[in-house]
């Protein structure tokens, strides 16, 4: 009995740790499938939903698991793309150098903001992340600082053109989309481990009741400041690739409503649920476009089809948030269930 | 004039209540008795409407009350006086009072009814336009019973209303109560753990365990039985 | 020194602006614990609204009437149809529900009246008093502002304090489950504190258009210094929200003259961290957890 209690809890975790390196494997020849089959513009949209799911994973970690509200992921974002342009211009390393050290970088600042935070709750929480995410990127209009960081305007990144090995016509928009599909299994795998170890642990702990979690010598602020630290880090990732992919690094790119966009993707698809990001993302990203598109194809009004677009988004948000209260993954979940409960019941 | 038949509640997967059944004659004092988690605030929050029923019906003379909201069986004459006695702390004693008979748009009530309070409770009087914050645990029984007199019931619910009270001031409540009882005919059902309290005050006494009834008989009767007494009540 | 004195009396203005949007986030946060981040969406569509009162030949003032009822109306049917079925539900759900009410009243705002700013009329002439050969940053339209806020708060105050309604809502919100057993129809309430916060916002709205010109996005600035406002004074804080608003605007005010209008927002920035460091639940906020 001794020897079979003592196994167990190690293949437990041999096998999480398998699972999801199945998991990260099936993604990448899903997703290098997906952009092969997809046309290059289509191939961009996959290379948007890549790095905006990066940031969205790393914000439902954030508060899906350990309940902080963050409304400025945007401005971290913002730190991530000008790092990432601010290196390939002065410093010639190569991309995946520049975007560990960018990611680095707004991990930094995650720990500066998140100690911040880690005093405050709830609204007081959204209010400050708001006043940051407004108010970082206007440090680009500085007067002081625009020389270095190209006011409005921002600053442009010059990235490579596919490896000759892969053909002379290769479409740079796929070469750019494995590169953030890369980037985000590898996020997703990380964050996944993440959730199961024991710091995730920790973080649901702080969630549902902070003192009961000091008590058990969880260490509270440090807690929330690891994960504040650990999602800003995704942002500076996803922001990176947001200013590689988009050629360009300006305080347009980055306004309130970016913030919104990343948090709504992160409840759209379930709270604390990495696939959910996912979703939420591939919605968040794809909805303008789509509905843009039908609105130009039944030739509306000027004013009718330049809003169609934010008036179907604004609908879609509030129907998919009253009708699926977990969001999502919880959804999917449910019809799953139902349909395993079906099946199992006519197989008996 | 209350009829609970086949009570059924639960809270997610745990069942509270286990189809009760309890009449409770008007003018009348019952008494709930039961251990901790035996569902004796259960049922009162079934009754009142803070809970939805699974099963069963609660009848308020003759009419079909159940799952109905609060605010609706306030109007019928119900009034709750929750555990913990929920006074409103941001607010002053005379506002907590006021609220009370705020429903029934009566603007004489609204003037006349907390005077009379003010007399059936005369520490309260003391402190009337103090936030209800700097009530001690006593006065602020007095100020939950005070405030829900204010709605004029006819049947009164109370829940643990001895919890944290020194036994001199249980007893000046207890007084007050059978004076209401004695003048207006206004019938009680009050949950306690003070088994002891209860039964020298109520006229009859049910006994709640796991949710379900085990004993109903008058609480002369009950206090006398030994076993009901060991078994239930830990006296 | 008179440059002081026109930044002061220029930041009294838009803090008047911006403590009255505060005090309309914090009755909706005070009745509903939601923030209301579709604020500046729906003190536009009332705008708007005033605007075509007088683009058909309504008076000034007709048109603040029909403004101020249509925010009451909207605020209380957006509470009823939207947010009642998210109330009980985590704050994030609020918070995507009232974003998609933001952006849907935008695309709305923009199909019907298009995205070219409009003009709006002031009450009140917009040229700055004379004190002595210098003409101030000040106007009667400006003091029209202050004094319909100070008046605003003033009634809100008295209609809370001292009426049987006022006295119901705040019930509703400090104790919303003892309320009901006290008889109060506390969803009612709810819709009326969302219905007041509404005409509250309209009317902040209506006193801000001459400024900025009425367009879907012309607003957004405003929720977040409102909210930012809201937030340094406590966001259960009506008082809190007189003192966050009138800061706030004072503090921009000076950033924007005396270190440059482009780094306002980061200024807002640096005022509410030093604020919420010191004091986690802004200046008036009530500490975590209720006796009762």
């Amino acid at each position: 009995m001794t020897a079979l209690a003592v196994r167990a809890p190690v293949v437990w975790q041999r096998s999480t740790l398998l699972r999801h390196l199945i998991w990260a494997i099936l993604g990448g020849v899903g997703f290098y499938l997906l952009s092969v089959w997809l046309s290059p513009f289509r191939d961009l949209q996959l290379a948007q939903i890549s790095y905006t799911a990066i940031a969205a994973a790393g914000l439902t970690v954030l508060s899906g698991l350990s309940g902080q509200i963050s409304l400025g992921h945007g401005a971290l974002m913002a730190v991530g793309a000008y790092s990432t342009a601010l290196l390939l211009e002065h410093q010639h390393w190569k991309l995946g150098v520049v975007l560990i050290v960018a990611t680095a970088i707004t991990a930094g600042v995650g720990v500066l903001v998140g100690a911040a935070a880690a005093r405050l709750r709830g609204p007081y929480l959204a209010g400050a992340t708001l006043a940051l995410a407004v108010g970082l990127p206007s440090l680009a209009n500085y007067h002081r600082l625009r020389e270095t960081l190209g006011g409005e305007n921002g600053l442009t990144v010059v990235s490579g053109p596919p490896p000759l090995s892969l053909g002379e016509t290769f479409p740079v928009e796929r070469w750019q989309a494995w590169i953030c599909g890369l980037c985000l299994i590898i996020t997703l795998f990380v964050l996944a481990n993440l959730v199961r170890s024991r710091v995730g642990r920790d973080m649901r702990l702080v969630r549902e009741d902070e003192d009961a979690a000091a008590l058990s010598g969880v260490h509270v602020a440090r807690v929330q400041v690891l994960t504040f630290t650990i999602s800003a880090a995704c942002a500076g990732l996803g922001g990176g690739l947001l200013a590689y992919v988009n050629s360009l690094a300006a305080p347009g790119a980055f306004p309130l409503s970016l913030s919104l966009s990343l948090l709504t993707a992160a409840v759209l698809g379930g709270l604390g649920s990495l696939a959910g990001a996912v979703y939420g993302s591939v919605i968040v990203t794809l909805l303008p476009t789509w509905s843009s598109d039908i609105a130009q194809s039944a030739h509306l009004s000027r004013n009718v089809y330049a809003n169609l677009p934010l008036v179907v988004y604004g609908v879609v948000l509030i129907g998919v948030i009253v009708l699926f209260p977990g969001g999502l993954q919880a959804g999917v979940l449910r019809v799953w269930r139902a349909v395993r409960v079906t099946i199992r019941g006519r197989l008996r | 004039m209350l009829d609970v038949t086949g009570l059924t509640a639960a809270y997610g997967p745990v069942r509270a209540l286990d189809g009760v059944d309890l009449h409770v004659e008007a003018g009348s004092i019952t008494a709930v008795l039961g251990a901790n988690g035996a569902g004796k605030t259960t049922l009162l929050r079934a009754i009142s409407g803070m809970l939805r029923p699974r099963a069963g019906s609660v009848r308020l003379a003759g009419r079909d009350v159940t799952g109905r909201a609060p605010e609706d069986l306030v109007r019928r004459g119900v009034s709750h006086v929750p555990e913990g006695r929920g006074v409103i702390v941001e607010l002053t004693v005379d506002e907590n009072l006021r609220l009370g008979g705020l429903w029934r748009r009566d603007r004489g009530w609204l003037r006349d009814g907390p005077a009379r309070m003010y007399e059936l409770f005369p520490p309260l009087a003391a402190r009337r336009s103090r936030r209800a914050e700097t009530l001690s645990g006593g006065e602020r029984q007095m100020l939950a019973i005070a405030r829900s007199l204010m709605s004029k019931p006819t049947l009164l619910l109370l829940d643990e209303p001895s919890l944290g009270l020194a036994p001199r001031t249980t007893a000046e409540i207890v007084a007050t109560l059978l004076q209401l009882r004695d003048d207006t005919g206004l019938t009680l059902l009050l949950v306690e753990q003070n088994a002891q309290t209860a039964l020298s005050v109520a006229d009859r006494a049910v006994v709640l365990n796991l949710g379900r009834k085990v004993e109903d008989d008058t609480a002369d009767r009950l206090a006398a039985d030994d076993r009901v007494r060991h078994a239930y009540l830990g006296l | 020194m008179l440059r002081f004195l026109d930044l002061t009396l220029a930041g009294l203005t838009s803090g008047a602006v911006y403590a009255a949007i505060a005090l309309a986030l914090v009755l909706i946060w005070r009745s509903t614990r939601i923030v209301n981040f579709a604020q500046g969406g729906m003190l536009m569509i009332t705008t708007f609204i005033a605007y075509t009162v007088i683009s058909h030949g309504g008076s000034y003032w007709l048109a603040l009437v029909v403004a101020v009822l249509s925010g009451f109306v909207l605020g209380g049917v957006v509470e009823r149809v939207l947010i009642r079925p998210v109330e009980k539900r985590p704050p994030l759900d609020a918070v995507v529900v009232t974003f998609g009410l933001l952006v849907l009243l935008q695309g709305l705002a923009g199909m019907i009246f298009g995205g070219t700013p409009r003009s709006y009329p002031p009450a009140f002439s917009i040229i700055g008093f004379r004190a002595g050969d210098h003409r101030l940053l000040f106007a009667p339209n400006d003091l029209w502002v202050v004094l319909v806020v100070c008046g605003v708060m003033v009634l809100l105050a008295v209609v809370f304090r001292w009426t049987s309604l006022g006295l119901r809502m705040r019930a509703s919100a400090f104790a919303p489950e003892v309320s009901r057993l006290l008889g109060v129809r506390v969803g009612r309430m709810l819709t009326v504190g969302w219905a007041l916060a509404a005409a509250v916002g309209a009317l902040a709205g209506v006193l801000i258009a001459p400024s900025t010109f009425v367009s879907p996005t012309a607003f957004d600035a405003f929720l977040v210094f409102g909210f930012t406002a809201a937030v340094i004074g406590g966001l259960d804080s009506p008082p809190g929200a007189l003192v966050g608003g009138v800061g706030l605007g004072l503090a921009l005010s000076y950033v924007s003259g005396y270190i440059g209008s482009d780094v306002v927002a980061l200024g807002a920035l640096v005022v509410l961290i030093a604020v919420l460091m010191v004091r986690p639940r802004g200046l008036f906020g009530s500490p975590v957890g209720r006796r009762v």
